[in-house]
């Protein structure tokens, strides 16, 4: 007993951290599901049954079978296939939409927060101009002016989430600001850039993962959506938003064109927002 | 008050300028020269003279955004190269579309969010209350054009119940038209419910604890009138005003919706402006999309003020 209070006292806060995540069943749950959809899309070639462009005039719609466990396409590609390689697309999405607006968000909210002044004045106008314009219409005006394409969608997902960081790390860094070990560092003479990289930064990193965590899940939506109206991963490349524009044509016809790649948006979405639910718990003791 | 409405005022102009410098700005992404790309498919020399000359395209970037923003302040937001119509006018025909899709989502999600977030608080940590959070988290999760897909798959396809897609106007048959905008707006209104279900779990539980309603059973008032009449009115507060921010939510949902069930409203509009190649129709649709969110903050911000009086004080 007296070991594990020991334990409890002296453990790190970051491993306090995850042991208070592993408590939480639905952080767990969801933190399963997100390494799964990464097994499988670092390990699509190995596991996807057929290729996943591969048209089969004998299986045009087939229905799901032994052959084709998830079904088959409008041009006979297999579906399961599909589903594999497009967990590529989304989680390729989620990752480098949220990592451009982290790397665009993150060093423009500290300059904004540490300076203030006519910085913080301008910058927080600029923020509030793209938060006026709803995300996913900022994200498809973006992509319909830079041209339809992965790459460029999640360009647009990046540019347009970017705000939610400035003024996340704007207000994590006015609060830190104002606290004693920054006073401290101040008075030491520490040069501005040192005492935000090496004392504000390590200090807000804990709000930003599990904001990052939660972009991740409405990257993926976003990617999914662009993808279905045309915008994001062209034909015949699979995207699970891509395979539910196809599929809304044969929803009579074959109904399991539908469902899966919807599935699988569903879970991975899931398991991101449980996760990120979860992070936030588990980071900040003070939230329930 | 005044005071209140004019500072808010003074942070609202200069976000309205930099919402159009944005999207004016989104012109200069487009790749090569623009007079080739703003006429798409449409190679013809005339035409490219053409644009060059209405949008001022030899002129420096500054000179372009004053005739652009000088013609956005009188109203006139360009024209549609592919439709040859007003981008204003296009907009307004579009737009009682959406804006009755959008409040009968509003509506539904309202009922459903409020009904939820009360019952969840009400009965917290007892299985209604994960059963509103899976509610919540299910909404949060799921893409609506795969919802609308499944939707159109259960009631169209599978029961025959509702139509598929297509828009009739109420004024010609007002059954056909519910019966066609149900299945969208409840689409719509299922991701604005679970945000509502959660701000009004968290503010009920907030005021479920207060002095007054702990005065109130302590007067041995029935259950009921102090969860509806003490609590859920002081709740619902900063629920509503928090419902009016979902405004975005409601817009960017309507692009998705309206595509899936071929609505002809304002989210199709962009979408197809978009694959038409018609950039003025999207520059002009982000703007006035962000113009009335900017406001509807604005009007969310005073009825808050008004509501509160403490904020007065």
């Amino acid at each position: 007993m007296a070991a594990v209070v020991f334990e409890t006292i002296h453990a790190s806060p970051g491993r306090r951290a995850v042991r208070r995540l592993a408590r939480r069943a639905g952080a767990v749950f969801g933190f399963a599901v997100v390494v799964f959809f990464i097994l499988i899309a670092l390990l699509a070639p190995w596991l996807a049954p057929y290729d996943p462009v591969a048209t089969s005039w004998s299986a045009v719609r087939a229905a799901p079978s032994a052959a084709h466990w998830f079904g088959a396409d409008e041009l006979g590609r297999d579906v399961l296939s599909r589903i594999i390689w497009g967990t590529r697309a989304s989680i390729l999405a989620g990752v480098v939409s949220v990592s451009i607006s982290l790397a665009l968000g993150v060093p423009i909210g500290m300059l904004t927060g540490y300076l203030g002044r006519w910085v913080d004045a301008l910058i927080s106008r600029v923020t509030d101009a793209m938060l006026a314009c709803p995300f996913l219409i900022l994200a498809i005006a973006l992509a319909a002016f830079l041209g339809p394409s992965l790459t460029n969608a999640m360009i647009a997902i990046g540019i347009s989430a970017t705000p939610i960081f400035i003024r996340l790390t704007r207000a994590q860094v006015l609060a830190a600001k104002a606290e004693d070990y920054v006073e401290a560092a101040r008075a030491l003479g520490n040069p501005h850039l040192r005492i935000a990289l090496r004392h504000i930064l390590p200090n807000i990193v804990a709000p930003l993962i599990v904001q990052a965590t939660l972009a991740i899940a409405a990257a993926v939506i976003a990617e999914a959506s662009l993808s279905f109206l045309g915008l994001g991963q062209q034909p015949p490349a699979p995207s699970w938003g891509s395979m539910l524009n196809t599929a809304r044509n044969y929803v009579d016809q074959a109904p399991w064109m539908a469902i899966w790649p919807g599935v699988s948006i569903f879970l991975l979405v899931l398991s991101f927002n449980l996760l990120g639910d979860g992070l936030r718990d588990a980071l900040d003791p003070r939230h329930k | 008050m005044l005071k209140f409405v004019l500072q808010r005022l003074a942070t609202v102009i200069p976000t309205l300028f930099f919402v159009s410098i944005l999207i004016f700005g989104l012109q200069q992404l487009l790749p090569g020269d623009p007079a080739i790309a703003l006429a798409g498919e449409e190679r013809d020399p005339e035409t490219i003279r053409y644009l060059r000359e209405k949008f001022h395209l030899d002129e420096p970037l500054y000179v372009r955004y004053w005739y652009w923003a000088s013609g956005v302040v009188r109203g006139d937001l360009g024209d549609s190269v592919r439709i040859q119509k007003p981008v204003t006018e296009l907009i307004m025909e579009k737009l009682p579309v959406t804006i009755q899709l959008a409040t009968m989502a509003m509506i539904i999600a309202l009922v459903i969010g409020i009904t939820a977030g009360v019952i969840s608080a009400v009965k917290k940590d007892t299985w209604w209350d994960y059963g509103a959070n899976v509610f919540a988290l299910w909404g949060l999760s799921t893409p609506n054009f795969w919802l609308g897909i499944l939707l159109i798959l259960l009631f169209a396809v599978q029961l025959g119940w509702l139509p598929a897609s297509g828009y009739v106007s109420p004024f010609e048959d007002l059954k056909a038209n519910l019966a066609a905008m149900i299945m969208p707006a409840f689409v719509l209104g299922n991701a604005i419910a679970a945000v509502l279900m959660r701000h009004t779990r968290s503010a009920m539980l907030q005021v479920l604890s207060s002095d007054y309603v702990r005065t109130a059973r302590a007067k041995g008032l029935d259950e009921r009138v102090v969860v509806m009449k003490h609590a859920l009115r002081n709740a619902l507060i900063p629920v509503i005003t928090l419902g009016a921010l979902e405004f975005g939510t409601l817009l960017s949902g309507a692009v998705l919706t309206e595509q899936v069930f071929t609505i002809p409203g304002f989210g199709k509009l962009i979408v197809d402006a978009v694959f038409n190649r018609d950039y003025s129709v999207v520059q002009g649709v982000v703007l006035f999309t962000a113009t009335v969110y900017i406001t509807l903050n604005l009007l969310a911000d005073v009825a808050y003020f008004l509501v509160n009086p403490r904020l007065r004080h």
